[in-house]
Formats: C-alpha cells, sequence, structure tokens
C-alpha cells in the first residue's frame, strides 16, 4: 500500500482473450463463406455487444466526476482503460459501413424506389450521411475519451493541491458537457444503428435501451474485472466490503431501469395498438422470440432484481461476481433479441432463430475487444488518483 | 460537567444509584473523534449506544456497528402485500366486477394492469418505510433520557454525542466512563433515566 504505483499482471488473460477473440472471428469468416449476408447481421449485433461497454465507460467516468462517490473512486482507472479502447471499436466498424446496404433496407435502391416513406426519410437515412455520422459519433467518444484520460494524468501527477485541484477542475468541467455529448451520440448512435434496421418504426426509448443496457453490462463487467484484481494486494486492501456492496446496489439500480424503460416502450405501444408500431413487437413475440422475452423478464429482471435486493449477496464478492456474469450473458440476449429478428418479416420471424453465427461472431469480437482492454489495463497504474478518500479500516 | 447536576456528584460518580442511571454520553467538539470513539467503542464489544450529531454524518451506523435489516424486511413484506393487493384489485374489477371490451383487447390485459400494481407496491412500500422505522425507532417518544444532560441541545448545532447506554451488557459505570475518557472527549456525563 505504500506504493503508489500498481500493474496487475493481466498477460495470461489477455492472452486467452486474444485467443478466443481469434478463434471466434476465424469460425466466423469461415461461416461468411457460406453464408456472407447471415455472418453481416451476426456481425452487426457482434459491434453493438462489443461497443457497449467502452463507449459507456465514458458515461461513468462523466457522471463519477459530477457526483462522486465511493463506487467510482476504485472504478475511475478502469473505465479510463475502457474508454481507451474505443479506437480499437472504430476499426471493427469498418466491414460495417463498407456493407451499408446488406443490412439496411433504406441503403438498398430499389426499396427506396417503392417506398413513399423511406423517401420521405432519404436526407436522414443515405449511406453517406449515415456513414459520416458513425465516424462522427467514434470522433467524439475517442476524443471524450483522451481528455478525459489526459486530465486524470494530470491530476494523478500534480505535485502539490494546485495543480491536482486545477485537474479536478477540468475534468468537472468536461464531464458536464461531456455526459450530455454521450447520451445524446449514444442515442443516435443507437438509432442510426439499430433502430434503421426497420425503418419504419420508431420509438424515442429506442435510445435509453442502448445507454442503461450500456450501463448495466459495463457495471457487470468491471464488477468481475475487479473480482479478478482483488485476488491480490494491493487492491485486496483497497477494496472493501462496502464497494462490492455499492457496485452491487449500481447494477440493481440499473437492472430496474432496464426494466422500466422496457416497459415503458411495450405499455405505451401496446396500448396505443397502432399498425406502424406493433409489428415491430409481434415479431419479437412469434415462436422462440416469445420465450426468450419471457425469459429476459424472468431473468434480465425478476430473478436479479430479488438476488440484489439482499445485502448478503452483494457483500460476497464472490455471488455478486456470478451475478454479473450472469447479467453480461442476459444482456447479449437481450440485444439478440433487439437485433436479430430485424431481418425476417412478421411472417417468417417465428420459424427462425438465433443462427450459430449470431453466437460465434460476438464471442469473437467480444474476446478480441476483452484482449486489448486487459492490455489498455496494463499501460497505467490501478491505483486510485485519490485514494486518501477511500477509507482506512474494515476488511476485504 | 452538567450545570444541574449537585456539586459533590461531580467528584463522587460512584454515588450514582445504577438503576437511575441511562446511559453514559462523552461530549466531541468533531467529527472525527467522535467517529474514533464511536469504532473503538463498537471494537471493544459494546452494542446498545447511539451517537448524535448536528449534521447526517456517512458511515456512522458502520463505525457504531449496527446491523439491523428489520425495516428492509418490513418494507419488503408490505411490497408483496401491495403487489398482491394491486394486481388482484385490477383482477378482480375485470374480470368479475365490471368485464369490459376495450378495444378489442383481451379481459385479462396484464400490461394494463402493472403500472397500478407498481403503484400500490410503492405505496404500501413507502408506508412500510415510513411507519416501520418510526415502530422500530420508538417513536413518537414525548420522553427521553438524553435530554437530561442539559448540553445535549447543542447536538443541534455543533456538538457530537456518544452515548453507550446501561442495557449494554458490558456496560459498567466505573469502567465505561473509564473507556469514553480516553477517547478525549470534551466531557463525559453520566445521564438519568
Amino acid at each position: 500500500m505504500s506504493s503508489n504505483h500498481y500493474i496487475p499482471d493481466l498477460s495470461s488473460f489477455r492472452n486467452k482473450a486474444f485467443f478466443v477473440g481469434l478463434a471466434g472471428v476465424l469460425v466466423a469468416v469461415y461461416g461468411m463463406t457460406s453464408n456472407s449476408e447471415q455472418f453481416m447481421r451476426s456481425y452487426l449485433l457482434a459491434f453493438l455487444f462489443s461497443l457497449l461497454i467502452p463507449v459507456t465507460c465514458n458515461g461513468l467516468l462523466c457522471l463519477h466526476h459530477l457526483v462522486g462517490g465511493q463506487w467510482g473512486i476504485l472504478m475511475r482507472p478502469l473505465l479510463e482503460a475502457g474508454s481507451r479502447t474505443l479506437w480499437i471499436n472504430l476499426l471493427f466498424s469498418i466491414p460495417i459501413l463498407l456493407n451499408v446496404p446488406a443490412l439496411y433496407e433504406w441503403a438498398r435502391p430499389e426499396v427506396v424506389a417503392n417506398d413513399h416513406i423511406l423517401q420521405n426519410k432519404a436526407a436522414w437515412l443515405n449511406v453517406h450521411f449515415w456513414s459520416w455520422r458513425i465516424i462522427f459519433y467514434f470522433l467524439v467518444w475517442i476524443l471524450l475519451g483522451y481528455y478525459l484520460n489526459l486530465y486524470s494524468n494530470e491530476q494523478a501527477a500534480g505535485r502539490n493541491e494546485e495543480e491536482t485541484e486545477a485537474a479536478k477542475e477540468k475534468l468537472r468541467n468536461l464531464s458536464g458537457p461531456g455526459l450530455v455529448l454521450h447520451i445524446l451520440t449514444l442515442t443516435f448512435a443507437a438509432f442510426d444503428l439499430g433502430m434503421s434496421l426497420e425503418p419504419h418504426w420508431p420509438s424515442t426509448m429506442y435510445g435509453v435501451l442502448y445507454l442503461i443496457g450500456g450501463a448495466l453490462v459495463t457495471m457487470a463487467f468491471m464488477i468481475l474485472v475487479m473480482r479478478r484484481l482483488t485476488v491480490e494486494a494491493p487492491m485486496s486492501h483497497l477494496v472493501k466490503v462496502n464497494h462490492f456492496r455499492d457496485w452491487g446496489t449500481l447494477l440493481f439500480a440499473f437492472v430496474c431501469l432496464w426494466a422500466y424503460v422496457n416497459f415503458s416502450q411495450f405499455l405505451i405501444i401496446w396500448s396505443a395498438n397502432l399498425p406502424e408500431e406493433t409489428p415491430w413487437y409481434v415479431k419479437r413475440t412469434q415462436g422462440p422470440w416469445s420465450t426468450l422475452a419471457g425469459c429476459l423478464m424472468l431473468f434480465h429482471f425478476a430473478l436479479p432484481f430479488l438476488l440484489l435486493l439482499i445485502r448478503f449477496n452483494k457483500k460476497k464478492s464472490a455471488i455478486l461476481g456470478f451475478i454479473a456474469a450472469f447479467m453480461i450473458v442476459m444482456k447479449f440476449l437481450d440485444l439478440a433479441w433487439l437485433i436479430a429478428p430485424a431481418f425476417h418479416e412478421v411472417e417468417e420471424a417465428g420459424h427462425q432463430f438465433l443462427h450459430w453465427l449470431d453466437v460465434v461472431t460476438p464471442v469473437g469480437l467480444f474476446g478480441l475487444w476483452a484482449g486489448f482492454f486487459a492490455y489498455q489495463l496494463g499501460r497505467k497504474s490501478l491505483m486510485p488518483v485519490e485514494a486518501a478518500k477511500l477509507p482506512t479500516g474494515g476488511h476485504h | 460537567m452538567s450545570t444541574y447536576a449537585p456539586p459533590q456528584e461531580q467528584t463522587a460518580q460512584a454515588q450514582h444509584d445504577p438503576a437511575d442511571v441511562y446511559g453514559l454520553m462523552a461530549e466531541f467538539d468533531n467529527q472525527e473523534d467522535l467517529m474514533k470513539a464511536c469504532a473503538n467503542a463498537r471494537d471493544a464489544g459494546y452494542k446498545t449506544m447511539d451517537a448524535y450529531t448536528p449534521v447526517p454524518i456517512h458511515g456512522l451506523t458502520d463505525a457504531l456497528g449496527w446491523d439491523d435489516n428489520s425495516v428492509q424486511r418490513i418494507v419488503f413484506c408490505c411490497a408483496l402485500v401491495g403487489m398482491s393487493l394491486g394486481f388482484g384489485l385490477m383482477y378482480m374489477i375485470t374480470m368479475v366486477w365490471y368485464p369490459m371490451n376495450v378495444g378489442g383487447r383481451p379481459n385479462f390485459s396484464w400490461p394494463a394492469f402493472v403500472p397500478p400494481t407498481f403503484e400500490t407496491t410503492i405505496l404500501l412500500s413507502a408506508f412500510g418505510a415510513v411507519f416501520g422505522m418510526l415502530a422500530m425507532n420508538g417513536l413518537p417518544s414525548p420522553y427521553h433520557p438524553v435530554f437530561n444532560n442539559p448540553r445535549f441541545i447543542m447536538a443541534s448545532s455543533d456538538r457530537f454525542f456518544l452515548c453507550i447506554e446501561a442495557e449494554d451488557p458490558k456496560f459498567d459505570l466505573a469502567n465505561t466512563r473509564k473507556f469514553l475518557e480516553a477517547q478525549h472527549p470534551a466531557e463525559v456525563v453520566a445521564v438519568e433515566n
């Protein structure tokens, strides 16, 4: 604890993640040779799943700089490492940017020619403007992450209180507009990448689903990373039982918010019962998708809600880690439920379920991302900058 | 020393009839000393004690070693009751008492039941939280012995108090006073019932 420099040896985790990621991508590429259409659909799912965590790292960092709290002091270096991986996600987006018409019907001229609504939306939904928007979102995210890291480094390197205070002031001033930017860009990215798969269907709640889902999966992932980091000193001394309780409580809050926004969207559309809005849900409640929707209600909300109500489960990092891992899987299934049925018509949706590529491609891309995350974790000390604010008593 | 106490008691605390003592109260002029004293008392094995502060102090309950979840259990039970009542009410209205065709939807339209069910769950949980908290704190309480220390009124402005109560099995007038005096208090006073 005397040293304020700590970099864990994560090389074995990093190598495993890269190995799993490469294997997944190779198998997916093999799948592409026989079914390139399905590969692109699965690739979009994989891209979105691996994007949620690094993007949300920016948002949670801004939130922490604005409101403070014990939960963020220890998690900050992890979130900063996450936001430094965003350029990998920019690389991941290249296959999508090159294959827009394969995924989005508004990008196919023959479809737009026969569709008056799509013609009216063409000013927003056209390949050029859309592609530049995606690049613009990434530019905002990468810059936001860059400055969050830069000022944080300044704070850590500050030689006196004046310098650290100046850096903290910069962080606070960046985080207000930064959080607004994060919410706006992620909302519009969700509209562009996800909602425009079914361009006739609008929902103002759609972006919030990604914001909340991102916060949920990021918190779950970081809890798992913390579990790994606290097996050895010095993190095992720094991280107290109450930190895991706080993170568990945040996870609980995001689980509730997820259920709230999903149900709100459903209730509004179900009550209005309008023909241009209901097909989205009709599709997602056909055959196996209906079973998946029921599973999501039970296992993405009801079960974790009850488990995380109990303080004991949040204080035992092993139990909380298990819940967190479970939530990452459920979040993936939730995203699959949002994305995968979009490619089928209402009549045929019940006869299709997740393709094997829908599982292999996300594992591949997420594995590669996790490898880069482990690499970024190893590039900066994980000792909290504001370690003085941590409690000294108590035991892990 | 408390102003109401007769002078001879200032030198001979043992004259207190132990049955009349509610507890020993230590006064601190800053919250750091209070937090340290609470944690030391907890570690020394004292359980029946309470701290009184002019402002909420984060972590004070942990320092006091409080681990009482009874309000949580009350709230959870109230939530279950509220949920059942809300859903039951919607069910009885739409299925039994006044079945009506609304926009061709089935009578058992559970999505529409959710908001009222949610509201009744929250309502009864809030009742459980407020009234459960009052009940577990023994409130309303028109009389409380801590006010027998005339300086206790300072707990509302800028003084911090820790009171180890006589009910505590470890409580001993002489030893507990010695313990509290070792915590750098401004003063230690025996509070009468």
